[in-house]
């Protein structure tokens, strides 16, 4: 039987992977976004909403807020096609601080209160839907639609040249991203059973925009080992007790500076796959 | 009541714009976003708050954050920067963030992480002008702001370094063939940034008259808005936003809703980067630099 304080890091892990996992679908299209705390915090509310005062149970609350997050997210997606680079880090950055500030004053949930009423739920169920969008993810990545992002990415003129829809794909990176920051705001909210608009900060979204970096940007499974490093390392670092947060920034320079991609890339698992008989 | 209230927002404005004019010094120049400057700011006003309970005069305390802000940001510049030069902006934008953390937790451990406080007003006194009561202390967070700018305007519009950094702006390579050291250049206007970071963290550790390591956070990200609102392209712009900004957001304490400042001030920020990208300042569509 695992005790509390690991079941207690093992739920931190699978939440900041799916958070991670949103930023890093977004990531795929090459916008990166500094607000996924906001769609994080959109489905935590509402998936709350939803299950203590409508009363469904989870998993609908967590589809719907999925979809309704999804749907902020391409409305969002829509004006950040004008923006690029460090100008859509900077407004989804405000897009997330506003989320949070919306949450604040929103008296019917709880405001600067918080919210509570949530069942808990067990880590089986937090990691079955973690390791179920992973799955997703990873599905995802060896199909056409993924190489259509990678496109837009690389080059959105060239992309553009050969047919591909620049604007679908990135919208629609958008709304997925959100859809799993949301689900990861919903399983947030039931292991918690408290939040709280400060849970969905601008720390947050740098977290996982940091799990997705140390990671490995550039494949999904990146993310799973990002989250483990990000929630994992600070309890192995506690030898170094009250310093291990600065450990942690040395680490990350440390990192963009010797191994920008991150620590998983596609070369490592060409080294690590099995050779195909030619 | 609003000449109060006027007064009061001018004062936020005025580290607003301090704070402000150093994030788009970085960012005009160099085109970064360093997120470190938030820590920065916190650092200098730890650092005039030690200068301060050994009892400097106030005049030192407020060089010796500015000087120290300075060589944290030659450091940051120094790992943080240079070595990222020719990668996608938002590499050293991520670099910035671990000096952040990095920053944070020392200001926590070296300081604690409850709130430092001033046992007695440094700078008592009040003057009343009219129905406005203004404290000496605002005068001083004004008149020092005030001086600082007029001294930056001096360097980066009347020197030769200034002169240069501007070249660097408009474009390093052109610069670095006309016999401008960018190197140099880049670390001096880190340095700058940094000094002024550091004056807005002693001038609003003053005005509240305590100071927490997680000041940063909160007014750094709020200082992002104001550049942004400014122009990011052009220095100049944070001038208007600050005392703007200062103004609305301590209005919407005082006549509506305590919490929706941010909601306000942070959407105000997203139009102007969605309708006009190159701030309320910014001339030409030319002035937008690279969105890329």
């Amino acid at each position: 039987m695992m005790s509390t304080y690991h079941a207690g890091l093992l739920a931190d892990v699978g939440i900041l992977l799916l958070g991670a996992l949103s930023v890093y679908i977004i990531l795929a299209t090459g916008q990166l976004s500094l607000g996924n705390a906001g769609f994080m915090g959109i489905g935590a509310y509402l998936t709350s909403y939803l299950t203590v005062t409508v009363g469904l149970p989870l998993t609908p609350a967590l589809l719907c807020a999925a979809l309704a997050a999804g749907a902020i997210g391409v409305i969002v997606g829509f004006p950040a096609l004008r923006l690029k680079g460090i100008y859509l880090a900077m407004a989804t950055l405000g897009f997330g601080e506003m989320v949070r500030s919306f949450f604040l004053n929103l008296d019917a949930m709880g405001g600067s209160e918080g919210f509570h009423g949530m069942h808990h739920i067990s880590l089986g169920t937090i990691w079955t839907w973690a390791a179920g969008i992973l799955l997703l993810v990873v599905i995802l990545e060896r199909s056409r639609v993924w190489l259509d992002m990678r496109a837009v990415r690389d080059d959105e003129i060239a992309a553009g040249l050969v047919g591909l829809n620049a604007t679908t794909i990135k919208v629609g990176a958008f709304g997925f991203g959100a859809a799993v920051a949301a689900i990861a705001g919903g399983l947030f909210a039931h292991h918690h059973v408290y939040i709280e608009p400060g849970n969905f900060s601008f720390e947050r979204s740098i977290d996982f925009v940091l799990a997705v970096i140390l990671g490995g940007s550039t494949v999904g499974p990146g993310a799973l080992v990002g989250a483990l490093l990000l929630v994992m390392l600070p309890e192995y670092l506690r030898f170094l007790a009250d310093w291990r947060f600065a450990a942690f920034g040395a680490l990350l320079i440390a990192m963009l500076l010797v191994r920008r991609q991150g620590l998983l890339d596609r070369s490592l698992f060409r080294l690590l796959a099995p050779r195909r008989p030619a | 009541m609003l000449l109060q209230q006027l007064v009061n927002g001018l004062t936020l404005g005025a580290v607003y714009t301090l704070i402000a004019l150093s994030f788009s010094l970085v960012m005009g120049i160099l085109g970064v976003l360093n997120l470190a400057i938030a820590e920065l700011f916190m650092l200098g006003g730890y650092f005039g708050f030690a200068a301060i309970l050994a009892h400097w005069p106030l005049p030192l305390a407020l060089l010796a954050g500015m000087a120290g802000a300075a060589v944290v940001a030659g450091v940051i510049e120094k790992i943080g920067y240079q070595p990222f030069r020719d990668t996608p902006v938002v590499t050293p934008m991520l670099s910035t963030l671990g000096f952040s953390i990095i920053l944070q937790n020392i200001a926590t451990n070296v300081w604690g992480s409850d709130p430092l406080q001033l046992a007695d007003e440094v700078l008592g006194g009040r003057f009343t002008i009219g129905p406005v009561s203004v404290s000496a202390m605002q005068l001083t967070v004004m008149g020092a702001t005030v001086v600082l700018v007029a001294a930056l305007a001096v360097v980066v519009q009347r020197t030769s370094v200034g002169r240069a950094l501007r070249a660097v702006a408009e474009n390093r390579d052109v610069a670095r063939l006309l016999g401008v050291s960018a190197g140099r250049l880049t670390l001096l206007a880190f340095m700058l940034s940094g000094a002024l970071a550091g004056a807005a963290g002693v001038l609003i550790g003053l005005h509240y008259a305590a100071i927490t390591p997680y000041i940063g956070v909160e007014i750094g990200l709020k200082a992002i808005a104001v550049m942004v609102i400014g122009g990011t392209t052009q220095i100049w712009g944070a001038l208007l936003a600050g005392p703007l900004i200062g103004v609305v957001e301590v209005m919407t304490v005082a006549y509506g809703g305590s919490q929706i400042r941010d909601f306000v001030v942070y959407g105000v920020m997203i139009l102007i980067l969605l309708l006009r990208p190159q701030g309320l300042l910014g001339g030409a569509r030319a002035d937008q630099g690279q969105r890329v």
